[in-house]
């Protein structure tokens, strides 16, 4: 599934040290790629690596030591509206019932508009009957929807997700992992990411960015050629992930492969 | 039916026993000076009949809103102030946490030189009492914002007004009532020891006075009971500002889920 639109994101030779207490890390070394407009591309490495640190170069809120980062042809300067960033330790706003935090970004609009668009959100992400509940009532799923309703609400071209779905169950994973790809098919927009988990970027990506140990360099990218919507038993979904995993080293340090088929937590 | 057992009849029998331990000691020890609780409950019915009780109840809590408010109005943005930008910070908190421990207490020479032997005295130590809690919690919960919630606010292009407004004063709300809470608790101990020395009426006068003016205990133990009751019911009413839907959140109690 190789998308032939318009490059939407591109990274060049992109590097990142950081200084702390005399001491300066290298986290990321010449760092190179370019992201299509619509395409959903994930980023694995191990743990510690710097993905997070990297999607938060792209998305504006940490600046690169070196290299160039353009969205749209035009550099990084900073956050953006048109970019919305989905977060690790989830950022939904505590004080705020589910309705109000997905109506946060929507502005210029008539209150009859943003109430319809709201509706529309929360509908879209499974939440009817929750609409006027705080989200310390909601389960960590539930959360991560208002939360991936809240950044859809305001129409972005981009969507950075950093392991959105590392703090919840298997099942519903597995779940939020379906509903994301349905929700790509139809808003089109570009995804960027970050997981450590393979399963989840086979069962994902259009592409997928391997990144090595720190100070992080791109392995290789790998194209996942299996058709959407995904048999996670098919054939060229497991040599997928086979070359993954090999590529990553993982089956040369006598870990054994699992025979599960998720789940895989470096 | 089982929880309600827990929650007000345990309170209840602990009471009993403990009133029945005072009255005991006392009659035991054959003083006639230390009053039993029921001296101490025919005090209070005394002070209501001479109607003095809800005068110098009056006294007190109005001393006590005056300096307390005025403690809310000037700490709450000047700690949140301190607490978001570095430069005050620096500048200012040294010198916060040097004043912070002096006892109201130890102000109390100062307030009389100051103010004289008029209301402004008590309520300028229950003033400082409550300040410095109050700028320290504001300036701590603007410092312990997660990070996230900046991010995601600066992400949906907030700053300024709209990101104080939106973000910064919801989220520090949690930690701000339970500074201030704490902030009345102290208040409420400060006043009673500033109408001691400064003035001619309030529950701390009462029981001043009581003492001088005859050794009436009962009517010293009368006094103590209402401080100890109104001090209840001030804590009861500002932790109904935990309750608030904006606030919740931050008051996930353990208590029933242990």
């Amino acid at each position: 599934m190789t998308t032939t639109g318009q490059m939407k994101i591109s990274l060049h030779n992109v590097s990142m040290t950081f200084n702390a207490k005399g001491s300066s890390v290298r986290v990321l070394e010449n760092v190179t790629f370019d992201v299509y407009e619509g395409e959903f591309v994930c980023i694995v490495g191990p743990s510690g690596c710097g993905k997070t640190t990297l999607l938060n170069m792209v998305a504006g809120f940490l600046s690169a030591s070196q290299g160039s980062i353009l969205i749209d042809g035009k550099p990084v300067t900073g956050p953006d509206k048109r970019r919305i960033f989905i977060f690790q330790e989830n950022g939904v706003f505590p004080w705020l019932t589910v309705k109000e935090n997905i109506g946060f970004g929507i502005h210029g609009m008539t209150s009859d508009e943003k109430t319809n668009l709201i509706a529309r959100y929360v509908a879209t992400v499974g939440l009817k009957g929750f609409e006027n509940v705080y989200p310390h009532e909601l389960s960590g799923g539930m959360k991560q929807r208002v939360e991936i309703a809240r950044a859809l609400a305001t129409n972005p071209d981009i969507l950075f997700m950093d392991e959105p779905f590392g703090a919840l169950d298997y099942f519903t994973r597995l779940k939020m992992r379906a509903e994301l790809i349905s929700l790509w098919q139809r808003e089109k927009k570009t995804i960027l990411f970050v997981t450590h988990d393979v399963d989840e970027a086979v069962q994902l990506a259009d592409r997928i960015i391997i990144l090595t140990q720190r100070p992080s360099t791109i392995r290789t990218i790998i194209g996942v050629p299996v058709s959407r919507p995904r048999d996670i038993d098919a054939p060229q979904y497991l040599a997928t992930r086979d070359t993954i995993f090999s590529t990553m080293g993982l089956d040369h340090q006598g870990l054994s492969m699992p025979a599960q088929k998720n789940g895989v937590t470096s | 039916m089982n929880k309600r057992f827990e929650v007000i009849l345990l309170p209840i029998c602990v009471a009993v026993v403990l009133i029945g331990c005072w009255h005991f000691s006392v009659k035991l020890s054959g003083s006639d000076i230390f009053p039993a609780p029921l001296d101490a409950t025919k005090g209070i019915v005394e002070l209501f009949t001479h109607g003095v009780l809800f005068k110098y109840i009056v006294a007190s809590l109005f001393r006590v809103s005056v300096g307390f408010l005025l403690a809310l109005i000037i700490g709450i943005p000047f700690g949140l102030i301190l607490g978001w930008f570095g430069r005050a910070y620096y500048a200012f908190n040294p010198f916060i946490q040097v004043l912070r421990p002096i006892s109201p207490i130890a102000w109390i020479p100062v307030a009389i030189l100051w103010f004289g032997i008029t209301d402004l005295g008590p309520i300028f130590l229950i003033f400082l009492s409550s300040f410095f809690p109050i700028v320290t919690a504001a300036m701590a919960a603007v410092q312990n914002i997660q990070l996230v919630y900046l991010r995601a606010a600066q992400n949906f292009g907030l700053s300024g007004l709209s990101l104080f407004k939106k973000i910064i004063l919801p989220a520090t709300m949690p930690q701000i009532i339970t500074g201030v809470r704490l902030a009345l608790g102290i208040a409420w101990l400060v006043v009673v020891a500033a109408e001691m020395i400064a003035v001619d009426s309030g529950l701390g006068y009462l029981i001043i006075d009581a003492r001088n003016a005859g050794k009436r205990y009962d009517l010293v133990v009368a006094g103590m009971i209402l401080i100890g009751i109104i001090g209840l019911v001030l804590d009861i009413l500002i932790k109904k500002l935990q309750q608030l839907d904006e606030v919740r959140w931050g008051f996930q109690s353990t208590l029933h889920s242990r």
